[in-house]
């Protein structure tokens, strides 16, 4: 099982995951896709992922924050964006991503 | 004036630990692009993350059980081709099936090749006789 380094901690009536790593790739984003929807499958819904250090993100990273989304929405809930730096903030308007997730630039923005 | 030979031959264990490896060495090689005019940082961030995708790709695509196979990645700079080769040693797939994302319906896999596409100017799948190959060039 391959490690992926964040701290989850409750924000208000969000869970936050804060990504520790520069790298959001096919090494690691299985990781994270299986500790959000871990977190989902417990009832806590409202998510908050924080991209601050991520400087690379490639197709499976953004699959993971996607896969996490949709599992969320699909308990009435939501996963939003925080914090993404310009260049991977750049994949998810490539891809129309930017569409689909709630993306804010820092976490005072969230209500 | 012409830049200069630039050529570099790596081959790495079927493992996703050794993508950070691959993908920084496409974002060095950007920055050493004297001649090159585009913006450099973008092309690093795009070197990155083709040589990520594509030898995720090969991975992907390689005999999973075998923990001896190796995936092979040879980038080649000569007079403003920046070429690029992924050899697997898998069953291959046929890169003109794989479609394009359907925006409007995002999923979660199926964007690698698109990534590779929209940034580089030429993609071809070749099966060889004891390997297959991933072409990718970028003029630069």
């Amino acid at each position: 099982m391959t490690a992926m380094n964040f701290t989850l901690e409750k924000l208000n009536n969000y869970q936050l995951f804060s990504i520790n790593e520069e790298r959001l790739d096919a090494h690691n984003s299985s990781a994270l896709k299986d500790a959000i929807l871990h977190v989902i499958e417990q009832g806590e819904t409202q998510i908050i992922v924080q991209l601050e250090k991520v400087r690379f993100i490639d197709s499976s990273g953004l699959g993971a924050l996607l896969s996490g989304h949709k599992n969320a929405a699909a308990k009435a809930g939501k996963l939003v964006l925080v914090s993404i730096q310009p260049q991977v903030l750049s994949m998810f308007e490539l891809t129309r991503l930017n569409r689909v997730f709630e993306i804010y630039a820092d976490l005072t923005e969230i209500e | 004036m012409n830049m200069p030979v630039l050529q570099v031959d790596v081959i790495i264990p079927n493992q996703t630990k050794y993508l950070d490896l691959i993908g920084s060495i496409g974002e060095r090689i950007a920055k050493e692009l004297d001649h090159y005019s585009g913006d450099k940082i973008a092309l690093a961030y795009h070197l990155n993350l083709v040589l990520t995708e594509a030898t995720a790709n090969a991975i992907k695509h390689s005999k999973r059980n075998d923990p001896k196979d190796t995936v092979r990645i040879l980038i080649h700079i000569e007079d403003r081709e920046l070429n690029i080769k992924v050899y697997d040693h898998g069953q291959g797939f046929d890169l003109e099936t794989v479609p394009l994302p359907d925006f409007e319906h995002p999923k979660a896999d199926g964007m690698g090749l698109f990534f590779i596409r929209t940034f580089m100017d030429s993609v071809t799948y070749s099966k060889l006789p004891n390997s297959n190959v991933l072409e990718i060039i970028k003029y630069l």
